[in-house]
Formats: structure tokens, C-alpha cells, sequence
């Protein structure tokens, strides 16, 4: 934890291309990490980038402890793909800024501490990205209610964020009043092009080699093999990604280049595994590691291509980095 | 351009600046030399001999020759380079097959006159090879020599066999590039001369493995100017008072086509890095498997993108989609290489995957 954030909080001051390979680990080896994930991959990086001294003194030690979890406070019931149409709106106030709205599909909210929040704070202008501020939001702070939302498989990850009159003092401002649109879409670029967006099933895989065995027919070894390829390919994109994150470019479009073909390799792995091995999925399978993995993913998959942005929004960005006008 | 690299950190370092010069003059070689009358003739079974003077006088078909063997001595990643280029312009010539089959005789210490070398498919027996013909050699009958994998009770070698000692039964591929049938003389493996072939990479597949080397290279330019093209005819083509690239079906068309693109150029790239390493037959695999799967699907998006246009003989599309088609399926196609990937993985089993990816990625670095 921590290993890009400055000793003086905590970190490592590693090279974000040393996270990167500790995150593959840590995905390869099926490791439960989903507590600190966006803090560490986006969060602190933000504030650390663009946060005031006091914000940062707050969190991120705590972050690189992990004993502080965020959530991302981007989507709102009207505002999905279409982040420019936020609604949760601030008015200044004495010492800080008044919140009123809802945020939606919270991942955590019930269990981290703190939101990053994109927040309207004045007009939209010609372009829409005009008015867009981010707050860091405390959630024991009054004025704050949290609703579960279950998923299809039942889990509660997901949450609605009210609030009411919540009260965001003038240093849980990150970055400058009206510059909010530029920041998300640099958080973007690390949430987009990291192996977890083509490494969130790789336990499926893994147990799919494992059950197919050390004598594969040729069509167990020609679809494992085709899926194999897939993954190399993506790990060497998504270290390039790294690479020039990590000297300080902001790779949008190439970001997400690789969200797009890695949650779409994401989302054909159980869909080779199911036939290739044919077993009825069960949540209840815990003796089978293979069947269980496979009946969780085939639940999570259609988030894939939903979180983080969608295949669609991607394609376009992609479309429009492509030169298409 | 979208464009990925494997390593941003190697493309910085002083040594690829000559290989990025080189590079740079390559692609103006063969601006020059790749005339549309060239690829017309070349379609018609002209050699294209001018285009090919050319390029051997830059000494291209030289690059991966240690400099001491009188090569250019570039790095496998840089040689690439100059291959995707090829690729990119559609050189009708054979620079792949002489630039990786020179460069892996004269390592094996063999020695070389003047003339167009290329390579064959496969691993042989000597038993095999005075009974059965070498299926679709490319440019066979005009080359000088042909590289042959041999393994049997004499051990690995390459062997050399010059061209008077093979008779050729011409054949061409989708793209109308000679790929010839070769059977061996009676006594033609007594002209043979013969290396032994220390360096030979891991398994059984002989120059497969480095023929789906090159083609995975040739594929990444080609993918790169079908897509270049389709993106430049999108924005010119109007219909319904628009440019068809204001079409989201055309947009995200081509977005898919771009994804496929850089993620077998990254294959590719991994292939040259691990080059001379133990990883090279597996990265080779992964190139051509990802690269034969890509190719596919770039030239059918280019294709709907161009419509009726790009059907026809005239538009320069077809130059690059057929070469994508028939360079897929030589040196064993996407599920060849897969079968061969999904072999390895399964034998070390779930937990050696992971491991094995890491060190495919890290062996170009390490060499």
C-alpha cells in the first residue's frame, strides 16, 4: 500500500510501473484487496496531486497504513456515462460549501471513509465540463445517509450516498473551484488502464487450466491457448500504459484502448470456460474452486464493461483519439 | 496514432536512436520504391526487382546479421521495426524470409554468397526430406537458396540447399505471392551444406516458429494501414450530408479495429523483445496466434468501412486485407499457435501461468 505516496506520508515513493507489477501480483494470486483498491489506485494520487496540505496530512498516512478506504463519488441517478450532467450541487457558505444530491452504485460506501465527489459548482458553459468541482467527503460527517443497492448475485457492494446540508470545509476542496472535469478525466486514466481491468477473472482462468488438466484435448488446448495470447498481449499494453503514467503523461485514449479490449477479454473467459468444462455453476460449489469461480464470475461479468465507464463511452473516446470527427 | 509500446523505457534509450533512423529511411525507401505500378506488376508475377535492388542496397535484408558477419546487427525488436514498415507498405518482396533466414545461418556459422535466401516450414528428417516436397515456400523458384530445420539420428542442423538442387511447382498466395512447392533432387541434399543448429528454439516446430515470427510483424504494419486507411476514407466518405466517421456504428467500429491492432502489435513487440531467449518459441506463438486473430478482424472492419470501394481492384485496400488473409494462415495459423500455447499451459498446470507471463514479459529486458 502506498507504494507510489511520498515517505513523508508513508509510501515507498516506488515508481508507479513497481505498483503496477505488485497489483498483477496481487490480482494473479486471487489476493482480497478490494478494501484499499481505489484509495491507493486513485484517490491519494488525486489529492496528493491537486489536494490541499491539510487534506493530505489527513489521509493519505492513513491510506498507506490502510486503515483508510475511499469510494468514488462520480455517478449519480442521471449522471451515468454522462458524467457532465451532475446535479449534486454545492453553494459556498461560510468556511466551506453546502452539499445537496445523491450520488449512486457507491462500491463500499457503506464500509469506507471518505468519498472523492465530482460536485456542480457553478455553470456548465459551452463544452458542459465548465462548473465541475471534486470534495473530498468524510462520511461520518453529518448530513450524509447511505442506502444499500444488491447486485444480481445479492451481494451488498453497491450503495445511493444522500446528502443533505453536508457541510465540506474549504480544505476538502481538491484542485481549483471549476476544475473538477479535467481532474475525473486524469483519475480516469489510472482507474481505466490497470491490470485489474483485465485481471479480475484471472482466478477463473487459472482454475480452468487446472481442471482441463496436463493432457488437454485440441480444443481444450487451442481455447485456453487463444485466452493465454489474449492475456499476454494485455499485460504488455497495460505495462505501457504504466509506463507512461508513471512519467507523468496522461494516456487517455490509450487507457482506454486497454479497458476496452481487456474487460472484453474479462467477459469471453467464462464464456470459453462454460463450454469447455460442462458443469452447472452453483455460488454453493465451495469444494469445486473451479465451479465456484466460475458461478461468481458469470454474476460479476456484466459489470465488466459497465464500471469505470462503459465499452460505449470508451469506443468513442477511442473513435474521436482515432482521428474520426 | 494509437500506438503502443512494449517498454517506453527501452524506446528512450540511445541505442534505438540508429534503429529509429534506420527506421525513418526504411519507410522512405519504400515510399519511394512501393509504386502502385510496382504492387500492380508484383500482382501480375513480376518480381519487382528495382523495389528489391533497393532495399538490399540499404542492406535491410542485412539488419539482424551480426555486424563481424558484415550485418547490421540490430537488435530483433529494431529488425521488427523495419518489418512492420514492410508490412505497412506492402513491399511484394521478400525481405522477411531473406532478413531472418540469412541472419540464422550465418549465427549457425554457416557462409553465404550473393542471392535471395529463404526459409521452409517445419522440422525434417533427412529420410523425409528425399521423399516428400516442401509445401508453399515462399518465393522458392527466383531464390538463390532454401533453409531447412533438419532433426534426426544426426542430430538439429540447418541445412542450406541451393537452388539447383530443388525443382519448384509455382504456387501463389491470396496475395499473389510465390509460395512454391520444393522437392529435392535424387542427390540434391549431397549440394546441401549443413550447420549444426545449436540455438534452435525449444520444441519441435523448426523455422515455424521464426516464419510466424516475421508474419506476426508483417501482420502489425499491415493492421496498422488497413486501419489507417479505413480511418482516413471515414472522415473523407459522406452519406446523408456527413462524413461516415460521425456514424457511432462506423466510430465504434473502428474503435474495435484499433483494440485489436495495438493488441497484437504488443504481442508482436513481446516476440522481438524475447528473440534469442528461451521464451522465444512460446512469445512467437503468442505473436502469431493474437497477430493470425487480429488480422482477421481489422480487415473485415476495413473492409464494411470502405464499402463497395474497397472491393474493387482499383482502391489499394485489398494490397494489405489479402495480405492479412494469407500471411494469417502460413507458418501455422492462430489456432496452430494456440494449440501449441494452451499445450504448454496446461501441462505446468493453473498456478505456472501467471509466473510464465512475467517471465515472457521480463525476457527481452533481461536478454
Amino acid at each position: 500500500m502506498g507504494l507510489t505516496l511520498p515517505k513523508v506520508y508513508g509510501g515507498h515513493e516506488r515508481s508507479s510501473l513497481e505498483r503496477f507489477v505488485v497489483t498483477e501480483e496481487m490480482l494473479a494470486a486471487g489476493a482480497p484487496c478490494g478494501a484499499h483498491w481505489i484509495a491507493d489506485r486513485q484517490s491519494a494520487p488525486q489529492i496528493l496531486r491537486h489536494g490541499t496540505e491539510e487534506a493530505k496530512a489527513l489521509v493519505i498516512p492513513r491510506i498507506c497504513a490502510g486503515t483508510c478506504y475511499f469510494g468514488i463519488g462520480m455517478s449519480e441517478p442521471d449522471s451515468g456515462s454522462d458524467l457532465a450532467a451532475v446535479r449534486t450541487k454545492a453553494v459556498r457558505t461560510d468556511g466551506g460549501w453546502l452539499l445537496n444530491g445523491q450520488k449512486i452504485w457507491t462500491t463500499n460506501g457503506h464500509r469506507v471513509h471518505y468519498l472523492l465527489a465530482l460536485v456542480r459548482t457553478g455553470d456548465a458553459g459551452d463544452d458542459r465540463h465548465g462548473g465541475l468541482t471534486q470534495f473530498l467527503i468524510d462520511l461520518e460527517a453529518p448530513g450524509i445517509e447511505i442506502r444499500p443497492i444488491l447486485d444480481i448475485a445479492g451481494h451488498h457492494e453497491f450503495n445511493e450516498v444522500f446528502f443533505t446540508d453536508h457541510f465540506v470545509p474549504d480544505r476538502f476542496v481538491i484542485g481549483d473551484v471549476g476544475n473538477g472535469w479535467d481532474m475525473v478525466t486524469q483519475e480516469l486514466a489510472f482507474e481505466r488502464s490497470g491490470p485489474d481491468r483485465f485481471m479480475s477473472d484471472y482466478r477463473l482462468l487459472a482454475a480452468l487450466v487446472d481442471r482441463i488438466g496436463a493432457d488437454p484435448g485440441p480444443r481444450e488446448a487451442v481455447e485456453t491457448g487463444r485466452l493465454v495470447s489474449h492475456l499476454a498481449a494485455l499485460t504488455a499494453m497495460s505495462g505501457s500504459v504504466a509506463g507512461m503514467l508513471g512519467a507523468g503523461q496522461i494516456p487517455n485514449v490509450e487507457a482506454a484502448l486497454v479497458k476496452d479490449v481487456g474487460t472484453a477479454f474479462e467477459r469471453d473467459i467464462p464464456e470459453v470456460a462454460r463450454r469447455l468444462i460442462p458443469i452447472e455453476p452453483s455460488l454453493d460449489a465451495t469444494d469445486d474452486p473451479y465451479g465456484e469461480a466460475l458461478a461468481d464470475v458469470m454474476l460479476r461479468a456484466p459489470s465488466f464493461t459497465l464500471r469505470g465507464g462503459t465499452r460505449e463511452i470508451l469506443r468513442s473516446m477511442i473513435a474521436r483519439g482515432l482521428g474520426l470527427r | 496514432m494509437l500506438h503502443t509500446q512494449t517498454s517506453p523505457a527501452r524506446a528512450e534509450a540511445p541505442a534505438d536512436d540508429f534503429a529509429t533512423i534506420l527506421v525513418e529511411q526504411t519507410d522512405r525507401l519504400l515510399m519511394r520504391e512501393v509504386t502502385p505500378a510496382c504492387l500492380r506488376d508484383a500482382d501480375a508475377g513480376t518480381f519487382p526487382a528495382a523495389a528489391w535492388q533497393a532495399v538490399c542496397d540499404a542492406g535491410l535484408h542485412l539488419a539482424m546479421v551480426a555486424e563481424e558477419d558484415g550485418g547490421v546487427g540490430l537488435e530483433a525488436p529494431a529488425a521488427a521495426r523495419i518489418l512492420r514498415r514492410a508490412g505497412f507498405h506492402g513491399l511484394p518482396a521478400p525481405l522477411s524470409e531473406d532478413m531472418v533466414a540469412r541472419a540464422l545461418w550465418l549465427a549457425a556459422g554457416g557462409e553465404l554468397g550473393e542471392g535471395l535466401v529463404t526459409l521452409a516450414s517445419g522440422l525434417w528428417t533427412g529420410e523425409d526430406l528425399a521423399t516428400s516436397p516442401l509445401p508453399c515456400v515462399p518465393w522458392a523458384d527466383i531464390a538463390a537458396h532454401v533453409l531447412v530445420a533438419v532433426s534426426d539420428d544426426a542430430g538439429k542442423r540447418l541445412i542450406l540447399v541451393p537452388r539447383d538442387a530443388y525443382s519448384v511447382k509455382r504456387r501463389r498466395n491470396l496475395a499473389a505471392e510465390p509460395r512454391d512447392t520444393v522437392r529435392i533432387h535424387g542427390d540434391g541434399l549431397g549440394q546441401a551444406m549443413t550447420r549444426p543448429w545449436v540455438a534452435a528454439p525449444e520444441g519441435m516446430d523448426g523455422l515455424t516458429v521464426h516464419g510466424a515470427f516475421v508474419r506476426a510483424q508483417q501482420m502489425v504494419g499491415a493492421m496498422e494501414r488497413c486501419l489507417s486507411l479505413a480511418i482516413a476514407y471515414a472522415n473523407e466518405r459522406k452519406q446523408f450530408g456527413k462524413p461516415i466517421a460521425r456514424f457511432q456504428a462506423v466510430q465504434h467500429m473502428l474503435a474495435v479495429a484499433a483494440g485489436e491492432s495495438a493488441a497484437a502489435a504488443a504481442a508482436a513487440e513481446l516476440a522481438a523483445a524475447a528473440f534469442g531467449t528461451p521464451h522465444f518459441a512460446f512469445a512467437a506463438a503468442v505473436a502469431k496466434a493474437r497477430c493470425g486473430e487480429a488480422a482477421g478482424k481489422v480487415a473485415e472492419i476495413s473492409h464494411q468501412v470502405h464499402g463497395a470501394m474497397g472491393f474493387t481492384r482499383e482502391h489499394i485496400l485489398h494490397v494489405f486485407t489479402r495480405r492479412l488473409w494469407a500471411w494469417r494462415d502460413e507458418f501455422g495459423n492462430d489456432a496452430h499457435w494456440q494449440e501449441r500455447i494452451g499445450r504448454v499451459v496446461c501441462a505446468e498446470g493453473g498456478e505456472a501461468l501467471w509466473p510464465r507471463l512475467v517471465a515472457l514479459r521480463a525476457a527481452g529486458r533481461l536478454a
